[in-house]
């Protein structure tokens, strides 16, 4: 192992609701994580996700020993968020004073809201407390930079761009770029190089 | 992915899911045939096996039961054929019968048994716990603690299972299954074994002439397990105490132990043959300590067998600690590291200090909308609860409803009206409902309905409904047919038509299975819900039993080249004023239902709405309209 992290182990959590495309986004982190050396164990909670629930995945990476696939309460380095209330709810159980937070600003509303019995709650009250409980909130509008790019369905990989970014990230856009080619063909590969890019300059 | 599971490369690392591992351990080993029936966290396993059968030259099916599934396997090792069979935990607790015989009869071609536990029931009702099935059965059993770990036993498995003869259970748990982890892959066999012959003389019998067999096998695995490089002790010589763990719970004791700096004090000792246990090996260990605190999922197996094997060794003078001793461990719910690491903190009388967390004052914080689970958009299901519960409402005598497993299971909550007043296993609510049935003649007056969906139908609601209709019990079973096993991913069925192998095949009607037994059977559509709901009336008024199959698609499996637009009509929704309490957002409760605050009225979210139009026909305005639209073939 040649390369040193900035905090061994760094722990990522990806969250957001069923369909957004989270699962996929973290298989292609780990997967070029594990192409650069890194011991890197996912965990992924989904349940019944597939009916609108929340979905978080931790991501673990070492240069020294695997570990296991849960992060510890109040242990996650970075957290990238699909949802605004899914990054709160994420927040308060794992974040510290240090956590570094990427989220998305567009709300997916759960049911009680659509049916009239919850409130959503405002960006701005999502974006204070967020601030108490982490060390930086960076807030992107992946959805709408998606649609702008050619598809809403790329938001997940336009996250991974800003993460990448990252310098506590131990990867650049080319050991992603890898993993993406693997995955995907053609038209699918160019847009998702494109809003990856994106989010890269995001940050 | 599949490719990983088939690539030729020895010795490459990837990213792999346990169930990516699994299927690549068993097809390391050379499998031919592979059974299972699904069930979250095992699901993928047999999905892979199924898409990759074709290339790898292997058998694959979703067998109509686990049962069905361990005996097609038990057939297959009989003429040396190597075979995996999945399930989860209910599905072994219904194999039991099987599972005991085939271990007396012993096999011949490997057997490896993959049961897939879930801690803290994510995807289940339980979370019960399988080794104790393995203890009961006299079986070896095996526990991966990671992923590379999860392939190697598997692959290992086979040739314990031909070296005794005998059934090989792996048992893992959700976060195996559903984690991924980097896994070095194997070398795949040179050529695979084809069926043996089977001789006049050949025998494979399950009868109690075969015990002694059956216990020298176990006592053989012992032996083997003695040696096992999935057991491992790290620490000193002489330690204040020594963590037993297996499976998930060694990672996250390795994790305790380094962040509270306890390496020179604390010991671990990793089991992964967790049944029968290594005798010696444990022995040898635990005359290093004299506290030990056992970490594992769900019950206090490990625990409790270490405790059976102190009595046999008086010499061993330890305090057991753990899921039962010394209340060290929860009693339920899934380990993690902060459990393991709080517990092993307070037992050595060690502070942590972890990073600096902000603490919000209650009324400071933000209130957060909970995401509850539904039926998706479109869902029969909703149809067929709603129209149930307003039968129920209308006729005479309080109903009661016998519910069972699947997607419907979120009937019994507030998704389903809270239909269902019971509630039990796979195929449960029929012979319940029979057995309650029974007692009109005692004078129960209660209308008595069971509900069951196509895939549990034919997974074990037969012998039920052969029951019911033999004794004539006064009670309606409902069949929610919706062409598919949704809850676990959309796995074939014998109603579907496909194998999985994606061959064509042919499909068996339910109408005709129930026709045949001889019960009177009707079919309705539940999205007619006028027409549905005169239906379940008049059936409930007749005596004896009746059949009602409630078909309609599942609505994620509904292709639409022209999905019809379903609006709201503003000038004819009368908001807050019209007294229906905002009945399609609020009780019909259909994700694409959704509340324009701005406006004050009903809406539709044309991203979500699937375009059924059961909403249209309910909204007592008339104010949900809708327009064209066609169905794919």
């Amino acid at each position: 192992m040649n390369k040193e992290l900035v905090k061994d182990p760094l722990n990522i959590i990806i969250c957001g609701v069923g369909g957004q495309g989270n699962i996929l986004a973290t298989e292609l982190l780990a997967s070029a994580l594990v192409e650069q050396g890194f011991y890197t164990t996912v965990g992924e909670t989904y349940g019944a996700s597939q009916r609108g629930g929340s979905v978080m995945s931790h991501v673990r990476i070492s240069s020294t020993a695997e570990y296991g696939v849960l992060i510890p309460l109040g242990e996650a380095d970075i957290i990238v968020s699909f949802e605004p209330t899914d990054t709160l709810r994420v927040a308060r159980d794992y974040a510290n004073k240090g956590t570094l937070i990427i989220t998305e600003s567009r709300p997916n509303y759960p049911l009680a809201v659509l049916s009239g019995e919850a409130v959503y709650p405002a960006m701005e009250d999502i974006e204070a407390e967020l601030k108490k409980l982490a060390g930086v909130v960076k807030i992107i509008e992946a959805t709408r930079l998606a649609v702008e790019a050619g598809n809403s369905q790329a938001t997940n990989i336009l996250l991974m761009g800003a993460l990448t970014a990252l310098p506590q990230v131990p990867l650049t856009t080319e050991d992603y770029d890898r993993v993406m080619e693997q995955r995907f063909k053609e038209t699918a590969l160019e847009l998702n190089r494109k809003v990856f890019k994106i989010g890269y300059e995001q940050m | 992915m599949e490719w990983m599971i088939t690539a030729n490369e020895p010795g490459k690392t990837y990213l792999m899911q346990g169930n990516e591992a699994i299927s690549r351990g068993a097809l390391e080993a050379g499998i031919r045939f592979a059974a299972a029936y699904p069930g979250s966290p095992s699901s993928e396993i047999l999905t892979m096996l199924g898409h990759v059968a074709e290339e790898m030259d292997i058998y694959a099916e979703w067998s109509t039961n686990e049962t069905c599934a361990l005996e097609a396997c038990l057939g297959a090792s009989f003429a040396r054929v190597r075979s995996l069979c999945i399930m989860k935990q209910n599905g072994l607790l219904t194999v039991g019968d099987a599972l005991h015989s085939a271990s007396l009869s012993g096999i011949r071609g490997g057997l490896v048994l993959i049961v897939a536990d879930d801690p803290s029931a994510h995807s289940s009702t339980n979370e019960f716990d399988s080794r104790h099935q393995a203890r009961s059965a006299a079986l070896p059993m095996l526990e991966p603690a990671n992923m590379q770990e999860a392939k190697d036993m598997v692959k290992w498995g086979f040739e314990l299972s031909e070296q005794l003869q005998q059934l090989v259970m792996v048992r893992t748990t959700t976060r195996i299954n559903h984690g991924r982890s980097s896994v070095v892959l194997g070398e795949f066999p040179g050529q695979k074994t084809d069926p043996a012959t089977i001789g006049e003389w050949d025998r494979m019998v399950a009868i109690n002439w075969f015990k002694d067999g059956q216990n020298a096998k176990i006592d053989q695995a012992q032996d083997i397990f003695e040696d096992s490089p999935f057991n491992q002790y790290m620490g000193p010589d002489s330690a204040d105490l020594i963590i037993v763990t297996c499976g998930t719970g060694w990672l996250y004791s390795t994790e305790a132990v380094e962040t509270l700096e306890l390496q020179d004090s604390v010991g671990i000792l990793k089991i992964g043959t967790t049944y029968p246990l290594p005798e010696k090996f444990i022995v040898q260990h635990l005359a290093k300590t004299k506290k030990v605190l056992v970490v594992e999922e769900v019950d206090p197996f490990l625990e409790q067998n270490i405790a059976i094997l102190m009595a046999y060794h008086p010499e061993l003078q330890v305090e057991l600690l753990g899921r039962r001793g010394g209340n060290a461990m929860p009693r339920k719910d899934e380990l993690n590291p902060d459990i393991v690491r709080n517990s092993l903190a307070a037992l050595v009388n060690k502070e942590y200090t972890g990073p600096d967390i902000a603490v919000i004052p209650p009324e400071e914080a933000v209130v957060l909308p909970p995401r509850e689970l539904t039926f998706c958009a479109g869902c029969p299901h909703r149809a067929s609860f709603f129209l149930l519960k307003q039968t129920l409402r209308i006729q005479e005598g309080q109903g009661v409803v016998m519910g069972d497993i699947g997607c419907y299971t979120m009937g019994g909550q507030r998704a389903g009206h809270y239909l269902y007043n019971f509630l039990c296993c796979m195929g449960g609510g029929i012979s319940a409902a029979e057995g309650l049935g029974q007692l009109t003649r005692f004078g129960f007056e209660q209308p008595v309905l069971a509900l069951a969906g196509d895939s549990t139908f034919f997974h074990s609601c037969l012998p039920g409904l052969v029951n019911a209709k033999y004794h004539n019990s006064d009670m309606l079973f409902v069949v929610l047919d919706n062409a598919a096993t949704a809850m676990t991913g959309f796995q074939p069925h014998p109603g579907i038509g496909l194998t999985a192998m994606g061959r064509a095949a042919e499909p068996i009607s339910i109408e005709k299975v129930v026709e045949a037994i001889g019960c009177p059977v009707t079919v309705a559509d539940p999205f007619d819900i006028d027409g549905t709901t005169q239906i379940v009336y008049d059936l409930l008024k007749q005596p004896g039993l009746k059949v009602l199959i409630l078909k309609q698609e599942c609505a994620t499996l509904v292709r639409k080249s022209e999905k019809p637009r379903v609006w709201v009509d503003q000038d004819l929704c009368r908001g807050d004023e019209c007294g229906c309490g905002r009945f399609c957002s609020r009780i019909w409760g259909c994700p694409g239902n959704i509340w324009d605050y701005e406006a004050g009225k009903a809406k539709i979210d044309e991203v979500v709405c699937v375009g059924c139009g059961v909403c249209v026909s309910l909204c007592p305005a008339g104010a949900i309209k809708m327009e064209g639209g066609q169905a794919d073939e």
